[in-house]
C-alpha cells in the first residue's frame, strides 16, 4: 500500500496504523499545548512497549516525558497529582491486566475530586492502556477492562477501533476537562492503515460513530471488535440484508439516542463485545433497549460476548474471542425468529 | 544526616544501620575467603554446576523455540541462573517457594518438568499444574503481575506458624519489583508476626528498559527491608556459593523462629527482557560484555574444576545430556495436543456452576477454532 494518498491536491496526508495515530495525537497535542506531559512505565527511550511514544522522549525531553517507576498506583496517582495542577497527564499502562491496581486511584480519587470539592479541584487526565486479545500474549496481557471503568461514575471510557478515531478521540480525551480512560485495540494496532490527516480536530466523546447504515438489523459494537462486526456485515451484505453498524466507541457516557433511533428503523439488534458476558456493556446497552426501544423490536435483542471464564491463554484465546461466525449465528437466530 | 545541622544536645542518634555484602568467589572462580562446608562435596558441588548449565541449555532451546515461532514470548534467564540453584538447593522440600518469572532452576529443582516451562509461555494452562510428589506441588506457579505475589508470603507463612510447623516460605521478585505497594506491604508488616519468609530480590540491573538506579534513590535495594524491621543483605548472586551460603542462613534463621529476612542477590540480565524485547534499543552493548565476565556458569565451572571435582570429559558428558533434555521436553512440548477449548471452564470454581454449563456446551460443541495457533 502506498505511503500516503492525495487528498484534493494539498499536502499528502499519512497513511498510518493505530498506534501510529495514537502516537501522533500525544504529539501533535503536545505540541499545541505545553502543559501536556506523558508518563509511564518504558515510555522514553524504549518508545513504550507498543511503540506508542516513539520519538516523543527526543522531542519533548525527560521533563514532560517521564518514565516512571514500576508501580501503576504511582503513575495514576501522580497524573492526578499533576492534572490538579493543570498539567495534563497522558499516562499509559503497560497492558490492560496491570490496571487492577490504578482502579483504586482511578475511582476513589480520579473520579472524585470535583465531585467530593464541589467543584474546586478537578482531574483532567487520560490513562491509555492497551486492551482485549488476539495477540498471542503471556497471561494479563490480553484482558478487557472497559466495562470495569464504565461502570464507575465520574469517569469517561473511549475505546477507538480506527487509526482516524483513535487520533479524534484522543484530541478529545487529552483536552477534556474530567478523567477518561482510553482502551486501545491491540490486535486492530498494526491491522491496517489510513489516512489520518493531523489537523487537530478531536471528535465527541459523546456520540457514536455511524459506521454504516442499514434497514435490517443493528450491529453494536467497539474497539476491536469492530473489526469482526464490519466483516459480518460485509457478509451479510452479500445475503442481501442491509446492517446499520454502530461504534460506540465513547463507551461512558452511552449515547443510546443513536442506538434507539437505529433499532426504531431496523428492529433488530446485536451487540458484540469482547468482555465478559455478565454484567458487560453489552448489557447496559441491551436493558436501554429494553426500557426505551422494546416496542420497535421485532426480536430479542443479542449478546456476542466472551464467555464468563477467566480469559485462557493464548492456545485458546480464539475460542474465547468472538468472532464472525459466533456472530453470524446470533444473526441468523434473530432472522429466524423475525424473517425480514 | 541531620536536619538540624547542629551540635546541640537536643539531637541524639537513636538508631544506626549497616548493609553486608557476601561473595566467596571472584569473577575467574579463585576464593576470596574460606567457602562453607557444603562446597567441599563433591556430588553437591557437581549436581550445583549441573543445575545450572541444565538451565541454561534449556533457556537458549527455549529461545529458539520463540524464534522460530514455536513459542510464544519467553522470559530468558540467561546470567541469573546462579540465584535459581542457591534457592533449589537452600530450601527443604515442604517449605514453599512463591516465585516472579525468571527462576526457572529452582524450580526445575523443586520438581517441574523443562516442558511445563514451555507450556506456560506457549499460552497452555496445563502446565502450570506441577506434578504431585514433588516439592514444586506446593509451591506457586509463575506470577506475572509483578510483585503482586511477595504479599502471599505473609499469609502463608502465617498459616504455617498457626499450625506450629517449622517450614519457610521464599518469596522472590525483581529490583523493578520493589517499586510496588505490594512489595512495601510485605516487608513492612513481615516482623509484626515475625513469620518465617525470605524476601529474595534478584537486581538484575533492569527492568525491561529502566537501569534499576532508575528504581529508587536507595543506595541498595537490600536496605529496603530495614524500613520493616528486618535484616537486609546483599549477595553476589553470580556466586552460586555465596548465594547458596546466604539464603540458607536466612532461611535457617526462619526456621528456627528468628523471623524474616531480605537478601538482595545481585546479578545482571545478558539476554533481552523478554523475546518480545530489544534491548539494543536502551542498553549499551559494553556494560552487556562486561557483564558476560561475571557470569555464574564460567565462575562456578573454574571454581570446580580448580577442586578436582569437574573436567573436560563431564563438561562434554553434560553439554550434550543438557541438549538432549532441553530437545527432548521442546519435542514433548510441540507434540501435546492441545486442551480441549471447553477446558477454560474446567477450573473457573471447584465445580462448574449450572448458569455456566450452556456457555462451556457452546465452546465444546463449536471445537478448535481455526487459527487458533
Ligand atoms: C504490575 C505489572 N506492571 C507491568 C508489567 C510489565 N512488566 C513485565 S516484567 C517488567 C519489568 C520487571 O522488572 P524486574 O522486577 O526488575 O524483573 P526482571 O524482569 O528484571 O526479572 C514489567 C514492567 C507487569 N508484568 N506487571
Ligand atoms: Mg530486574
Amino acid at each position: 500500500m502506498a505511503r500516503t494518498v492525495q487528498k484534493s491536491g494539498v499536502l499528502p496526508v499519512p497513511n498510518i496504523t493505530l498506534i501510529e495515530a495514537v502516537n501522533l495525537a500525544m504529539a501533535s497535542e503536545m505540541r499545541r499545548d505545553p502543559n501536556v506531559v506523558v508518563l509511564g512505565e518504558d515510555i522514553g527511550r524504549n518508545g513504550g512497549v507498543f511503540r506508542a511514544t516513539l520519538g516523543l522522549l527526543d522531542e519533548f525531553g525527560e521533563g514532560r516525558v517521564i518514565d516512571t517507576p514500576l508501580a501503576e498506583t504511582l503513575v495514576a496517582a501522580m497524573a492526578i497529582g499533576l492534572s490538579t495542577q493543570g498539567i495534563k497527564a497522558v499516562a499509559e499502562i503497560q497492558f490492560s491486566g496491570f490496571l487492577y491496581p490504578c482502579v483504586d486511584q482511578v475511582v476513589n480519587h480520579a473520579a472524585r475530586y470535583r465531585n467530593r470539592t464541589r467543584g474546586r479541584m478537578s482531574c483532567p487526565l487520560v490513562i491509555r492502556a492497551p486492551n482485549s486479545g488476539g495477540i498471542h500474549a503471556p497471561e494479563h496481557h490480553s484482558e478487557s477492562l472497559e466495562t470495569t471503568f464504565a461502570q464507575m461514575p465520574g469517569l469517561r471510557v473511549v475505546c477507538p477501533s480506527s487509526p482516524a478515531r483513535a487520533y479524534g478521540l484522543l484530541l478529545a480525551a487529552i483536552r477534556d476537562p474530567d478523567p477518561v480512560i482510553f482502551l486501545e485495540p491491540t490486535r486492530l494496532y498494526r491491522l491496517f492503515k489510513q489516512p489520518v490527516e493531523d489537523d487537530g480536530e478531536a471528535l465527541p466523546l459523546d456520540s457514536c460513530f455511524i459506521d454504516r447504515s442499514g434497514a435490517d438489523l443493528t450491529l453494536v459494537s467497539w474497539g476491536a471488535m469492530m473489526h469482526d462486526t464490519r466483516l459480518v456485515a460485509d457478509q451479510l451484505a452479500e445475503e442481501g440484508i442491509s446492517a446499520e453498524v454502530i461504534d460506540i466507541a465513547t463507551l461512558k457516557p452511552l449515547d443510546m439516542a443513536t442506538i434507539l433511533a437505529s433499532v426504531a428503523k431496523t428492529g433488530r439488534c446485536v451487540i458484540v463485545s469482547e468482555s465478559p458476558r455478565a454484567g458487560g456493556w453489552a448489557s447496559e446497552v441491551a436493558a436501554n433497549l429494553a426500557e426505551h426501544g422494546l416496542l420497535s423490536l421485532f426480536a430479542p435483542v443479542m449478546r456476542v460476548a466472551g464467555y464468563d471464564t477467566v480469559m485462557p491463554l493464548a492456545q485458546l484465546e480464539r475460542s474465547y474471542i468472538p468472532d464472525t461466525d459466533r456472530i453470524l449465528r446470533e444473526v441468523r437466530k434473530l432472522f429466524e425468529m423475525a424473517p425480514k | 544526616m541531620k536536619l538540624l545541622n547542629h551540635d546541640s544536645k537536643a539531637t541524639t542518634r537513636i538508631a544506626s544501620y549497616e548493609i553486608f555484602r557476601t561473595q566467596y568467589l571472584n569473577p575467574d572462580g579463585s576464593l576470596i575467603a574460606d567457602p562453607p562446608a557444603f562446597t567441599k562435596d563433591r556430588e553437591q558441588a557437581r549436581a550445583m554446576y549441573a543445575l545450572m548449565l541444565r538451565t541454561r541449555l534449556f533457556d537458549k532451546k527455549a529461545v529458539a523455540l520463540q524464534r522460530t515461532g514455536q513459542l510464544g514470548t519467553y522470559a530468558a534467564v540467561l546470567g541469573q541462573e546462579a540465584i535459581g540453584v542457591a534457592i533449589g538447593h537452600s530450601l527443604a522440600d515442604d517449605d514453599i517457594f512463591i516465585p516472579g518469572y525468571r527462576e526457572y532452576a529452582a524450580q526445575f529443582a523443586r520438581g517441574v518438568p523443562l516442558r511445563a516451562i514451555l507450556q506456560y509461555w506457549g499460552g497452555d494452562e496445563r502446565g502450570m499444574d506441577y506434578p504431585a510428589g514433588t516439592p514444586a506441588h506446593h509451591d506457586f506457579p509463575l506470577s506475572v503481575p509483578i510483585a503482586t505475589q511477595v504479599p502471599h508470603a505473609i499469609g502463608v507463612a502465617y498459616a504455617m506458624k498457626l499450625r506450629g510447623e517449622k517450614r519457610v516460605v521464599l518469596a522472590s521478585c525483581g529490583d523493578g519489583a520493589t517499586s510496588k505497594g505490594d512489595f512495601y506491604e510485605a516487608v513492612s508488616s513481615a516482623k509484626i508476626w515475625n513469620l518465617p519468609i525470605v524476601f529474595l530480590i534478584s537486581n538484575n540491573g533492569w527492568a525491561i528498559s529502566m537501569p534499576s538506579h532508575r528504581q529508587t534513590g536507595a543506595q541498595t535495594f537490600a536496605q529496603k527491608g530495614l524500613a520493616g524491621g528486618i535484616n537486609g543483605e546483599q549477595v553476589d548472586g553470580n556466586d552460586v556459593i555465596a548465594t547458596r551460603a546466604v539464603l540458607s542462613a536466612a532461611i535457617e534463621r526462619a526456621r528456627n523462629g528468628e523471623g524474616p529476612s531480605l537478601v538482595e542477590a545481585l546479578t545482571y540480565r545478558l539476554h533481552d527482557h523478554t523475546t518480545a524485547d530489544d534491548a539494543r534499543r536502551y542498553r549499551p552493548e559494553a556494560e552487556v560484555t562486561a557483564a558476560w565476565e561475571r557470569c555464574p556458569v564460567k565462575r562456578f565451572k573454574a571454581y570446580i574444576e580448580a577442586q578436582g571435582f569437574w573436567n573436560q570429559a563431564d563438561e562434554d558428558a553434560l553439554v550434550a545430556e543438557g541438549t538432549a533434555a532441553a530437545e527432548a521436553a521442546a519435542q514433548e512440548f510441540l507434540k501435546l495436543k492441545p486442551a480441549a477449548p471447553e477446558s477454560m471452564f474446567d477450573h473457573l470454581y471447584a465445580s462448574l456452576p449450572k448458569a455456566l454449563e450452556w456457555q462451556r456446551d457452546e465452546v465444546a460443541a463449536r471445537g478448535p477454532v481455526q487459527g487458533a495457533h
